[in-house]
This record gives C-alpha cells, sequence and structure tokens, in this order.
C-alpha cells in the first residue's frame, strides 16, 4: 500500500466514522422538516443549509452516505457470489456449462440494464417501508449486476480448471467436489474479493443513477441519488455552491475506493 | 432665453421627438419574436391538433369563428360577426365576417365552414376537437343560406356549443390537403413559412390578415415568430437570459424565483391557474388491495379526515416557493364563471381530522393509527417519478399524515407503470397527479365526473353508480349538459363541486399559479392564465430593437 492508497483509505474510514455517527451529529435527523426554513443557506443551526422541503441538508448527507455505504457492499457481495457460482463454476466445469454461462452473460449485458431495473422495481409491492425499499432497490441492484464479474470468474475458473496442480491432483482421484471446493475455490479468492470491491463504487453510482431518476430509495430515507437530485436544474448552482456537498462527497469516496482498489483491479485484470 | 439657446432647444427637441417616433415606429412593426416549443409539433393539420406544440400554432395560424377572450374568458367575435344558439342547444347560426382572405389570396366563405365541420365530424378523422362535439349519434348538418350566412345543426344538444367554436379552425374547401396542411392556406394572423422537424417552425406574418388595429393599422404588428423546438427547460432558460428567446411560458417555480432574483421585472405570476393537483383513493371493488383498506377508502369520514389533516398552505408555500393556491374544489377560482364561489377553503386541521377518525373506530396505540379491527393505518402513496413537486407534496403529506398517526409509504414509479396500474390492474392504495385543464367548460371534464367514465378515476367505469352520491353527480352533469341556459347549467355544476368536496373521491391539494417571462423587449404583452399565457395577443406584440 502506498501513501497514496493509505490516505485514501483514511478519508474512506473517516467518512464511514461520520455517517456512522449521524445521530450524534446531527440530532434533528434525516426527515425532520423545518418548513419555516425550507431552502435556507448554511447557518449554525444547518451547517449545510436545508433543502426544498426544510430538511437539514448535512443531516441527510450523513444519513445518505450511511445508507449508499453500507448497503452498495451487500449489493456488490449478492453479485460477486451470483458471479462466482454462475461464471466460476462454468469456467471451471468447461464445455456446454461454459457455453451456456457464456451466452446467459450475453444476453444479460445486451439488455438495458437501467429499464430492466426501472421495469423489475415496477413490480414490486408498492406497501413497503422506506428501509425496505432501499434493501430491495441495492438487492435488485445485486441480482441484476452480476454478468461483469461472472466473465472475470469464468475466465479465472477456466485457466484453473487447465492449470497444472488441478490436473494433478485430478490425475490422483481427487473427486470433482472437493477439487473444486478444497484446491480451485480457495484460488479463486484474490479475483472473487477483486471482484468484490471494484463493484462497490459501481453499485454506489447506480443507485446514484437511479436516485436522480427518482427511482432510488423511498422517502424520506436519503441516499446519494436523492441527494443529487438537487442539482438538477443547473440554474440553482452558481448562487448555492452548498448544494454540492453531495456530489463532492460522492467524488471524493469514488476516487478514494479506485485509489484503494488499484491493486485489487491489476488482479482482476 | 436667447435666439441661440432658442434655437438649440428646438433642434434638441426636434431630434427627441424625431428619435421617439422612429422608436415608435420600431416599436409598432417589425421584428420577429422567439420562444421555445416543449416538444416538435405532431401535426399542422388543425382538425388534428392534440399536443400543446401543436395546439400553439394552431393558435396563432388558424382563424376561428368565435374566440375565447383569455383575459376576461368572455367570448368575442372572429370570422362570425355574430351568432346565436338555438334554444335547444342543437344549432347555431353564424354571419360570417366579408372580405375576409386566406394567406393564399382566396375569399374566406360559408363552403369552408360548411367543409370543416364536415372534415371535423368525419369519423375517420379522428379529431380530438370534433369528438368534443359529438353528443349523439347522427350527422352534422351545415345549411349555407348565402355566402356570409349559414347554420350548423347537431343530431343532439351541445352545452357550451359557442365557446367550443374557440378550438376550431377553419381551413380552406378548396386549397387544404392533409399532406400537406403545413401549407395551409391559414386565415389566422401568421403562415408557417418553414419547418425544419426538430429545430424550429417559423411563422411569418399573414399579408391577408384582415384585423387592423383602432388606428387602422394592418395586423400583426410582428414579421415573424420563429418557435425552437427545445424540450430541455435549462436551455429555454440559458436562452431566454442570453436574450436569444424573449417570451417563457409555463414556468416553473424554481425558474420563476431565479430569474425573479436578477430581472423581477421580467416574471409575471398571473394568480392561480386552471391546473390542479390532487391525491385519491382507490375505490375500485375488483382493486387487489385488502378488504379493511378498501373499507377506509370508501368511507367518507375517512377520505374528509385525511383531507383535513392536509396543510396545503405549507404544500403552496414550500413546495412551490408561494406560487400555487390551496385547491378549493374540482375548479379553479381562475375559471371566473363556472367556479363555486360558495366554497370554503379547507382548513387544516388534525385535531378535528383525528377525532372524526376516532367516531369512526379508529384509534391512536402508541402514535401509530390503527381501525377498529386493530389493523395500522398506512397506505402508498404513488406519483410519477421525476417529478419534484409532487415528489414534494408527497413527502410533506407523509409528514402532515405523520402527526394523525397515518403512516404513508411515498412510492415513486415511471409514468408508464404508474398509469398501468391506476388504469389496468388497479394495483394501487392512493395516487397523486394533477390535471391540466385548458378547457374552461365542465362538459370537458365529462370523462371525469361520470361514473361510467374511464377517467372517473377513483373508480372507473361503473356499469350502475355505485353511490348514492356518484349517481347524483351523473343526474347532474347529464342535465348541465344538456341544459341550454348558462345559469341553469351554473346552477347544476355548483351542485357537483358541492359534492365532490363533501366526498372528497379526488383530495384537490392545490392549483398552480401561471408564471410566466418575457423579455423587456417585448411590448404590449399581458400575461394571463389561459393557454396561450405570453402570446395570446401575438397579433399585438411588437419587438423593440435592442441596443
Amino acid at each position: 500500500m502506498n501513501f497514496w492508497q493509505k490516505l485514501a483509505g483514511c478519508i474512506l474510514l473517516l467518512v464511514v466514522c461520520l455517517s456512522l455517527a449521524a445521530g450524534w451529529l446531527a440530532p434533528a435527523g434525516y426527515a425532520y422538516q423545518d418548513r419555516e426554513n425550507a431552502g435556507a443557506p448554511p447557518s449554525h443551526q444547518h451547517w449545510l443549509g436545508t433543502d426544498d422541503l426544510g430538511r437539514d441538508r448535512f443531516a441527510r448527507i450523513l444519513y445518505g452516505t450511511r445508507i449508499s455505504l453500507l448497503l452498495a457492499p451487500a449489493a456488490a457481495l449478492i453479485s460477486t457470489l451470483l458471479a462466482a457460482m454462475i461464471g466460476g463454476f462454468a469456467g471451471y466445469a468447461g464445455g456446454i456449462w461454459q457455453r451456456a454461462a457464456t451466452a446467459i452473460t450475453d444476453l444479460f449485458l445486451s439488455l438495458p440494464w437501467l429499464f430492466l431495473l426501472i421495469a423489475v422495481r415496477a413490480l414490486m409491492p408498492l406497501n413497503i417501508s422506506p428501509l425496505e425499499s432501499v434493501t430491495v432497490t441495492f438487492s435488485l441492484l445485486g441480482l441484476l449486476g452480476w454478468t461483469a464479474a461472472a466473465r472475470v470468474l469464468c475466465a479465472a475458473g477456466a485457466s484453473l480448471r487447465d492449470s497444472d496442480f488441478v490436473c494433478q491432483a485430478r490425475a490422483s482421484g481427487v473427486r470433482n467436489s472437493r477439487l473444486f471446493w478444497i484446491h480451485v475455490l480457495p484460488n479463486m479468492a484474490p479475483v472473487l474479493l477483486a471482484q468484490f470491491w471494484i463493484s462497490i463504487p459501481v453499485f454506489i453510482l447506480s443507485e446514484a443513477n437511479l436516485g436522480i431518476l427518482g427511482l432510488g430509495v423511498a422517502e424520506p430515507l436519503p441516499s446519494w441519488g436523492s441527494l443529487l437530485r438537487e442539482l438538477e436544474g443547473m440554474i440553482s448552482i452558481g448562487d448555492e455552491p452548498w448544494k454540492l456537498a453531495p456530489l463532492a462527497l460522492l467524488v471524493v469516496v469514488v476516487t478514494c475506493f479506485q485509489i484503494v482498489l488499484s491493486n485489487q483491479q491489476e488482479v482482476a485484470a | 432665453m436667447t435666439r441661440c439657446q432658442n434655437f438649440s432647444f428646438r433642434v434638441l427637441l426636434g431630434a427627441a421627438l424625431g428619435l421617439s417616433a422612429a422608436i415608435s415606429a420600431l416599436a409598432q412593426g417589425g421584428g420577429q419574436l422567439r420562444f421555445c416549443l416543449h416538444t416538435e409539433p405532431k401535426t399542422f393539420d388543425p382538425l388534428q391538433v392534440e399536443d400543446d406544440a401543436s395546439v400553439s400554432i394552431r393558435y396563432l395560424t388558424g382563424g376561428v369563428l368565435i374566440r375565447v377572450n383569455r383575459q376576461t374568458q368572455a367570448l368575442e367575435p372572429e370570422l362570425a360577426e355574430s351568432w346565436k344558439v338555438s334554444k335547444d342547444a342543437r344549432q347555431i347560426t353564424f354571419k360570417l365576417r366579408s372580405g375576409v382572405r386566406f394567406s393564399d389570396g382566396s375569399p374566406f366563405t360559408a363552403e369552408d365552414v360548411a367543409f370543416t365541420m364536415q372534415r371535423l365530424m368525419d369519423p375517420a378523422l379522428h379529431s380530438p376537437t370534433g369528438d368534443a362535439f359529438r353528443t349523439g349519434s347522427g350527422k352534422v348538418q351545415t345549411r349555407i343560406t348565402s355566402p356570409t350566412q349559414m347554420t350548423i345543426v347537431f343530431p343532439a344538444p351541445v352545452a357550451g356549443l359557442d365557446r367550443m367554436f374557440d378550438q376550431v379552425a377553419i381551413v380552406s374547401s378548396h386549397a387544404f390537403r392533409q399532406e400537406s396542411a403545413v401549407n395551409g392556406p391559414f386565415l389566422g394572423p401568421f403562415v408557417v413559412a418553414e419547418y425544419k422537424p426538430g429545430s424550429s417552425v417559423l411563422l411569418r406574418r399573414n399579408a391577408y390578415y384582415w384585423k387592423t388595429d383602432a388606428q387602422g393599422r394592418k395586423l400583426p404588428y410582428l414579421d415573424s415568430i420563429l418557435l425552437d423546438i427545445q424540450p430541455n427547460r435549462d436551455i429555454e432558460m440559458l436562452h431566454f437570459r442570453r436574450g436569444e428567446d424573449e417570451l417563457i411560458n409555463a414556468l416553473d417555480s424554481d425558474y420563476f424565483d431565479k430569474l425573479a432574483s436578477m430581472s423581477p421585472e421580467l416574471v409575471h405570476d398571473a394568480g392561480a391557474s386552471l391546473d390542479s393537483e390532487q391525491m385519491w383513493f382507490n375505490q375500485v371493488a375488483k382493486a387487489p388491495i385488502p378488504d379493511y383498506k378498501k373499507a377506509w377508502f370508501r368511507s367518507t369520514a375517512f377520505r374528509r379526515a385525511i383531507s383535513e389533516a392536509i396543510n396545503r398552505e405549507d404544500l403552496c408555500r414550500v413546495v412551490f416557493h408561494g406560487h400555487a393556491q390551496p385547491a378549493l374544489g374540482p375548479f379553479s377560482p381562475a375559471n371566473k364563471f363556472w367556479f363555486d364561489s360558495k366554497l370554503k377553503p379547507q382548513t387544516y386541521m388534525p385535531d378535528a381530522a383525528l377525532k372524526s377518525l376516532q367516531a369512526e373506530g379508529f384509534h391512536l396505540d402508541n402514535g401509530t393509527l390503527k381501525d377498529s379491527h386493530g389493523n395500522d393505518v398506512a397506505f402508498s402513496l404513488i406519483t410519477n417519478a421525476g417529478n419534484k413537486y409532487r415528489e414534494g407534496m408527497a413527502v410533506l403529506i407523509q409528514q402532515d399524515l405523520q402527526k394523525i398517526g397515518v403512516h404513508v409509504n411515498v412510492v415513486t414509479l415511471d409514468f408508464p407503470s404508474l398509469i398501468e396500474r391506476m388504469t389496468q390492474t388497479f394495483d394501487y392504495e392512493a395516487i397523486l397527479l394533477g390535471l391540466t385543464n385548458v378547457d374552461l367548460d365542465p362538459n370537458a371534464e365529462m370523462n371525469v365526473w361520470l361514473s361510467s367514465a374511464e377517467n372517473h378515476q377513483w373508480n372507473p367505469q361503473q356499469k350502475t353508480p355505485e353511490t348514492a352520491w356518484e349517481a347524483e353527480i351523473d343526474r347532474l352533469m347529464r342535465a348541465q349538459a344538456s341544459a341550454s341556459d348558462p345559469r341553469k347549467r351554473k346552477e347544476y355544476f355548483d351542485r357537483v363541486q358541492e359534492i365532490v368536496v363533501e366526498q372528497q373521491p379526488f383530495i384537490f391539494l392545490i392549483n398552480k399559479d401561471a408564471l410566466s417571462a418575457s423579455s423587456s423587449l417585448v411590448k404590449g404583452e399581458n400575461p394571463v392564465i389561459l393557454h396561450p399565457q405570453t402570446f395570446w395577443n401575438a397579433e399585438r406584440l411588437t419587438i423593440a430593437k435592442a441596443n
């Protein structure tokens, strides 16, 4: 880990700690509407001002960070596991399995995922709490976002299948299931881990995209996506630069992730 | 004053007068007005117009027999010098203006009106304007008694018959071709000179336009109007700020405030418009929602209590920055004739709402309202994703209702999914949407208020009215539609408005203000609440030359 990676890691840690301390740092909460002070500029009471409905922007950023930073890894975990099961197994098994998995992956990759996500979301039950909705949103992201990782893991599985030590183990009479769990899977761990880490910023940005379309996390729960919606309408930015805070935080976090994961990306490649 | 000074004074005075006359001349004639259409016009055939962009072009290029004055909302003679509607509201007789010519120089006669009516009522044309005239089976007949006198006979009474001719642009019987409608010929103040799909529509002055001003000058004053096709409101705003456009119609409150902070003299808030925002509960018997929720939604007391617990003043002040008014009922006070002035504003009364709910068997348990069977009172409120004003209203309503223990889940859906749930599957609990009204007459809302109608959104297409009050609304709407006396019609429709406010099938929330902006170069503008807000008097607008 070089200096920049350490620095980026510290920043990420700080952001996580701040978001976890949201209840203490912003006691007003993310949902309270101070309707007399809607759209207020930064003040002692509201460090980053209030949004159009009078909600404390600082509190909403902290809680939104908590949601995005906690649930994006969960979505990444779902997608990586799916990718491992589909791509990793198919790559290792080879033959018709690999061809089938490649075809399914190609099919999924060719789908316009955003529209697919919107369509799937429209079919979900309506009467769910905001917390359930955020879980559903990130789960959907995870369930639909496994394809790119699956390709990498398929290639990794295929290379392991043909590796010398697997051939030797197979020649020694080791059963296929034992071979997969004891020899292949542990050797895929670095690639899995890399895929997991590099998926996190992707899911953060995906949720932000959905949020900008108004299809992300349900109100009043904040997320980075819903916070970024304040920036639609370029006319409002020039005079109210504090509205850029969620965007700045998103850029910082995603950049830090990229710096920290630069080694992982080499592994994944 | 010395002779020299006197001479200098005269020279200066003369120069000033000359300059003033020159400025006046510049202001009185010529120039190009520019503004944006937000969508591509779907048609140039004035009888097939449906979308906003085509409506704007029809307004600027079409000649009508009778015009609704957008400011006074009264009817004014245009191509018809006078008219008379029969007592049974089945026929209308026009005395047409003589000496009027189409933009190709051909004369306008009763033949053209007859041709227009035949085309308009042709079922194969599927004219949305024509549909409004279709009140009974049978053909519409036209009787021409002279080149300037004619009668149109409808198979059944048509309420508000004369007012509906505001939307009927007369087409030429000898030269109009549907496939080349863009070429006219036209009877309005402007003609389509050039259409660049996806880019712009250029309108030029109609040299044969019949109107003159009080001084006998030919109208319109403008040489041309350039309509940029620009769906992006940010870019429209930039164009306006750079002086590349002179008008903005239907501004939203954010843009309005931004412009007002920079140049307050450029923006106009004409007050409450006809547009309303409302929410409603699903009362469809076959809807796939729990029976206990259906029971709440079908309870008048429940709907009224929810209505009382919503702070409409805050919706106007917080979400629309004060550029909206609490809605009083189905029609906005902006509709001068049809609004029922007896309606009172809905006061925000969360305590009274809670008490009336408790009287209906609901009770508060640890901050959560429960019904008599112990079910938590919670429902989902859907609105269309991407509309920040509706989303804002939904979030404020969520917090308002939380105060009486009602839990609201705000759900934003893409519009097609929302419409499918609303009209096909009925799989929803409550919806927040808006109605854009362009017609002042309640007949235009028959498809909303009749219980058998498709757009009777809370419980559409009922075979027979499921409630006594819906049966009463049906009766009153039909009575007003067949009555010819405007006072009688108003009496019937006032009662409809009162029933709707009593029963709250739609919980009317706000009426948005009509906001617009016009450049200081535009002279003679007088923005109003009716479409087209800023260019309703386009023929009398002038453009001063920029320095």
